[in-house]
């Protein structure tokens, strides 16, 4: 029965996201060979009893993926932002902008 | 015994000129409009009502709400089978039929009531005693007669006629309650501006006003109330509506019960289940008079002394003419005073040393006798009371009674207060629990919050309504409330030790749970709360305890020697009161259960004899039926036309995505295992994508259209998974990627042209294109315009024929279609469904759902080439995990049938030969079909690597049939490894 306050499309019924897992943990570079840095990334997580930082997609609206702020004790949310906002701007060793 | 010869002649809110019919176990009887069943049936002098859970005692009609544990009954008209609903919360209705429940072959003379006499062995923890202990063995044998035995209603199998809804609902201010409380609650909140819904699961407003004679300074007060209400523009009043718990951001759940005086209404849904929306919310529920315990104090005729006034005033219905009000405080003087004032003998039993003078002397006026320190020990009668015996200064007299009316004191109705963890805490001056510390947008008032006069709670309501007008912005001025001083005494606490004389003293009546049963749990260590209902029942009946919990609660801590804080309360969990499954369910049942997605060939196949599937939610064409008279001869016969002529396959259901942008091929690259980056313009080519752990995620073919522009299709099953992950990576890890991803699955329709005359049905069906080899070769592109709509054709096999798979804007799907059979008749083109499609796959080796089941990597499949040595892409470090490389590790294999007239079954667990077939065995068959060409079946199998060589034998075990098969390993290619068919 949540309510996402979505940047793009406003405050949002729950039913029209997909939860897409936890948004603090680091994904390695797409080229990243080191076996524990994945492992890190798929399999541990903190499970906190408090904030908690996840990925969200409005599925059903504008398909954006959001970093959403939630608390686990009682589904109070924090903050919403658009992932792209959040994530690493350089996965890319481009030459010059095209 | 003439009908109704317990009702008044004047007085209540029933209508005498509305006469309801309905039938009870059989007999026919007649109510009013505005009667309960409960009261109906006590105006008919029913009493007995039903029997008890466990013992089979008679029980009567015990309260005047939803609390009540006794009288609980099955309603029956023609088609539905409702069970367990409380006669007392039921609003009577013409036609309406009700069985009483748990008795056989007769309510009156029941032979189950012999559990009494086992009684002994039916004591709490009969159940875990019986599983664990050495009466293990017996219980298979007593097991099924004991639970013939025991039990409430019996539900209906047959389809419910009735239909059911969904709604949602929004308010500022949303109050739970319809007592003096809510009601000022509800007038103030809308004088200050807020949108407020009163929620009230009575089908009338007024809550304990309405157990008020009506003709009293309350009735005038809860009229005008009432009135205020109505007119107001921004109240919806929502009688008959049960809340049964609330939610995650103040969404509350509601159950509105069909309105049955209205005739408009027939035929409309029976129950409306409503998700309200809040921003705050006053909770007004009231409270709940608790019984007493004492020896057989569950006969029928024991009644609490707030519903003994409801049925009286509200009703117009004298429950008794000798009666014993039995009490600890206050509160039930009064419904003594009104029981002596309508005609009948009073006894009021006060367990307290000196009731107030006052009291004794409106007692003296009105003739009632009292009885000072005198509580009541046992009662005689079976299936009413007769007698009960007294014990105070007096001794122990007896005394006539056909009713006998009981209060231990209120406790606040703090369930739903409890749903979002807000946990009750005992206030000592009330001696019960109330509402811990609300959240900032939550309000409580009235007897719920302990104040239980009527004067407070009309107080407490009122600023409860302001406050949480004010929390929703709404702050116009609000008038005082108009005032009603029902002069109520407060009520002196008393914390009464049950009295026990020979029979069973009950503390929960619906689960039969008595003090003895208490007293061996403690006995026995089960003494914190939360063991204490797990290991007696208590409290888990469809009442959840409302009348019991506190009872029990006060008996531990007597035994712990403990205060009841220190004894805890256990936690109220939703629902509140039971909701039926077809209210949940709404509109969602049957067809509408889920969306179906059709092809936009679909009507196509229904007119020309498809045989259709679900494929999640799409249906698609799993055979046709004119190929053969069952489906295995239907598949068989597709899959020889497309192996020797040419079939026709609707792909449409297949997942597109367009993927464009300047980074595009780099994207591509990196979420597929095999390398896109230096694919041609114009060329397709198949990939397969991981998951970050390594497992294969999904396969299909992407084709690049234009240097910067790609076209992906990806299987049924996972085409919105696969768009989500794409977005999720561009979003979230590679934002600088310059990469756009779309759907465009409903944009194309597709399908496939299969065989060896495939080539020769395109050039007859589209003659200005230049189909010829040399034009457009295996994984070839071809795109063009048919009929104004946008034409791509891909060359790509799945079959292993060659087979061309063509794309055309959705709208011309089922004409171009047609246009395809048109051009392939004279080839023998004929349509083929997606058994047929399997089938040919299996032949080829391709792996598909059941092999890509998510528990596979590239190497199990034998895909591990396909990545070579490359790096830098999903799941590319995982997959190379060293478990993935276990020898034992299960890889795809091909299998073989080699026993005449037998066949494989998908999913038949492998053995090695002379291995007991136990377990999970070495590996499974995947997929299977009958092949043409080899004359026998063959499959797909994940088996363990150690033991998978080509050419030894393995066994099928198939345990579901026990089936057992002998097998071959041999290469999963069956047909045409060299693949050079897709050139014939």
């Amino acid at each position: 029965m949540l309510r996402i306050e979505c940047p793009c499309c406003g405050l949002r019924d729950h039913d029209e996201f997909r939860y897409g897992g936890d948004a603090s943990v680091t994904r390695p570079a797409h080229d990243d060979p080191d076996p524990q840095a994945w492992y890190a990334y798929v399999y541990i997580r903190a499970n906190p009893a408090g904030l908690h930082r996840e990925f969200w997609q409005h599925v059903t609206g504008c398909r954006q993926w959001l970093v959403v702020e939630r608390d686990t004790r009682n589904h109070a949310i924090a903050s919403v932002e658009l992932a792209r906002k959040l994530a690493p701007r350089k996965s890319l060793a481009r030459k010059s902008p095209a | 015994m003439n009908s109704n010869h317990k009702r008044l002649s004047i007085g209540g809110r029933i209508d005498r000129e509305q006469p309801v019919e309905f039938t009870f176990d059989g007999r026919s009887l007649i109510g009013y409009r505005g009667d309960t069943l409960a009261s109906a049936l006590l105006a008919n002098g029913v009493t007995l009502v039903g029997r008890s859970f466990k013992y089979h005692r008679p029980r009567g009609i015990f309260s005047a709400g939803p609390e009540e544990p006794n009288a609980l009954v099955t309603l029956a008209t023609a088609g539905r089978r409702q069970p367990n609903l409380p006669a007392t919360t039921l609003e009577l209705e013409d036609g309406l039929v009700a069985e009483s429940q748990n008795r056989w072959p007769s309510l009156a003379f029941d032979v189950q009531s012999i559990n009494g006499l086992l009684a002994p062995f039916l004591s709490a923890g009969f159940y875990y005693k019986t599983f664990m202990g050495p009466t293990r063995r017996a219980w298979m044998f007593y097991e099924h007669f004991i639970r013939k035995a025991a039990g409430l209603g019996r539900a209906g199998s047959g389809h419910d006629p009735d239909r059911y809804d969904i709604s949602h609902a929004f308010a500022d201010v949303a109050i739970w309650g319809g007592g003096p409380a809510g009601l000022s609650a509800a007038c103030a909140a809308a004088t200050a501006g807020a949108r407020v819904a009163l929620i009230e699961q009575d089908f009338l407003l007024g809550g304990q006003l309405l157990a008020e004679q009506s003709d009293s300074a309350a009735a005038a007060w809860l009229r005008q109330a009432e009135a205020e209400l109505e007119s107001s523009e921004t109240v919806t009043l929502m009688k008959r509506t049960t809340a049964f718990g609330i939610y995650d951001g103040n969404v509350i759940g509601l159950v509105e019960q069909r309105d049955p005086s209205n005739p408009q209404l027939a035929g409309e849904a029976r129950q409306t289940f409503t998700m309200l929306r809040a921003r705050s919310i006053v909770l007004a529920t009231g409270a709940i008079e608790r019984p007493m315990v004492f020896s057989n104090n569950d006969r029928p005729g024991v009644m609490l002394a707030s519903a003994a006034r409801s049925y009286l005033n509200r009703f117009a219905v004298l429950p008794g003419k000798k009666i014993i009000v039995a009490t600890s405080n206050d509160g039930a003087w009064r419904a003594a005073f009104d029981l002596a004032d309508a005609g009948a003998e009073v006894i009021v039993a006060d367990v307290r040393a000196a009731p107030s003078t006052a009291l004794a002397a409106e007692a003296g006026r009105l003739g009632v006798v009292v009885r000072a320190a005198t509580r009541i020990v046992d009662l005689n009668g079976g299936h009413a009371v007769r007698r009960a015996t007294l014990n105070g200064p007096d001794g122990q007299p007896e005394a006539a009674c056909d009713l006998v009316c009981v209060s231990g004191g209120w406790s606040p109705t703090v369930h739903l207060t409890s749903h979002l963890g807000v946990k009750p805490q005992y206030r000592d001056d009330i001696g019960g629990f109330v509402p811990g510390a609300f959240p900032a947008d939550r309000f409580g008032a009235g007897s719920m919050m302990g104040t239980y006069s009527t004067a407070g709670a009309i107080e407490d309501g009122h600023r409860a309504g302001i406050a949480a007008a004010w929390f929703c912005g709404k702050s116009m001025p609000v008038p005082a409330p108009s005032k009603l001083d029902l002069g109520e005494t407060a009520t002196a606490l008393l914390r009464e030790a049950p009295s026990i004389g020979r029979g069973k003293a009950f503390v929960d009546f619906q689960m039969d749970v008595t003090t003895g049963d208490i007293e061996l749990a403690h006995r026995e260590g089960y003494e914190s709360v939360e063991h204490l209902k797990r290991y007696t029942t208590l409290g888990m009946g469809t009442d959840q305890g409302k009348t019991s919990n506190f009872a029990a609660l006060a008996s531990m801590a007597a035994l712990r020697n403990a205060t009841i804080p220190e004894t805890g309360a256990t936690t109220f969990r939703p629902p509140y009161t039971p909701v039926a499954i077809g209210a949940l369910a709404g509109c969602a049942i049957g067809h509408h259960f889920k969306p179906i997605r059709r092809t936009p060939m679909h009507d196509w196949h229904m007119a020309n004899g498809a045989e259709m599937i679900e494929v999640g939610l799409w249906m698609r064409p799993f055979f046709y039926r004119q190929s053969g008279r069952d489906s295995n001869e239907a598949y068989i016969a597709e899959m020889r036309s497309v192996r020797q002529a040419a079939g026709l396959m609707d792909i449409s259901t297949l997942g597109k995505i367009d993927v464009q942008g300047p980074d595009a091929a780099i994207f591509l690259d990196r979420i597929y295992a095999n390398g896109f980056a230096k694919l041609p313009v114009g060329r397709a080519r198949y990939g397969v994508m991981l998951r970050d752990d390594g497992i294969v995620f999904d396969d299909g073919t992407t084709t690049r259209l234009a240097e910067n522009r790609f076209f992906m299709t990806t299987s049924t099953a996972k085409a919105a998974d696969v768009l989500s992950r794409l977005e999720f990576l561009l979003d979230t890890a590679w934002p600088d990627l310059r990469v756009a991803v779309t759907s465009v699955s409903d944009e194309w329709a597709a399908m496939s042209v299969a065989g060896p005359k495939s080539r020769a049905i395109l050039s007859a069906a589209f003659p200005v294109l230049d189909v010829s080899d040399a034009a457009f070769a295996h994984m070839g592109l071809l795109e063009s315009e048919w009929q104004g709509r946008a034409l791509r054709i891909l060359r790509l096999s799945y079959s292993g024929e060659r087979a061309y798979e063509i794309y055309v804007g959705a709208t011309a799907g089922e004409q171009l279609w047609s246009r395809l059979l048109e051009a392939g008749r004279p080839f023998d083109l004929k349509p083929y469904g997606v058994e047929a499609l399997g089938a040919l796959r299996v032949e080829k080796g391709h792996v598909a759902g059941p092999e890509i089941d998510g528990r596979t990597t590239l190497d199990d499949l034998g895909l591990g080439r396909m990545a070579g040595k490359r790096t830098g892409f999903v799941g590319d470090v995982l997959r190379r995990r060293p478990a993935f490389q276990a020898p034992d590790r299960q890889r795809l294999v091909g299998l073989e049938c080699i026993e005449e007239g037998k066949r494989l079954r998908g999913g038949a667990i492998l053995f090695l030969p002379g291995e007991k077939p136990y377990g999970h065995g070495r590996g499974r068959v995947t997929s299977v079909t009958f092949s043409p060409e080899r004359g026998h079946y063959v499959g797909l199998a994940l088996l363990a690597g150690d033991v998978a060589s080509e050419g030894s034998e393995v066994v099928a075990v198939y345990p579901m049939k026990a089936e057992t098969v002998r097998a071959r390993i041999a290469s999963p290619v069956f047909l045409d490894p060299q693949g050079e068919r897709l050139h014939g």
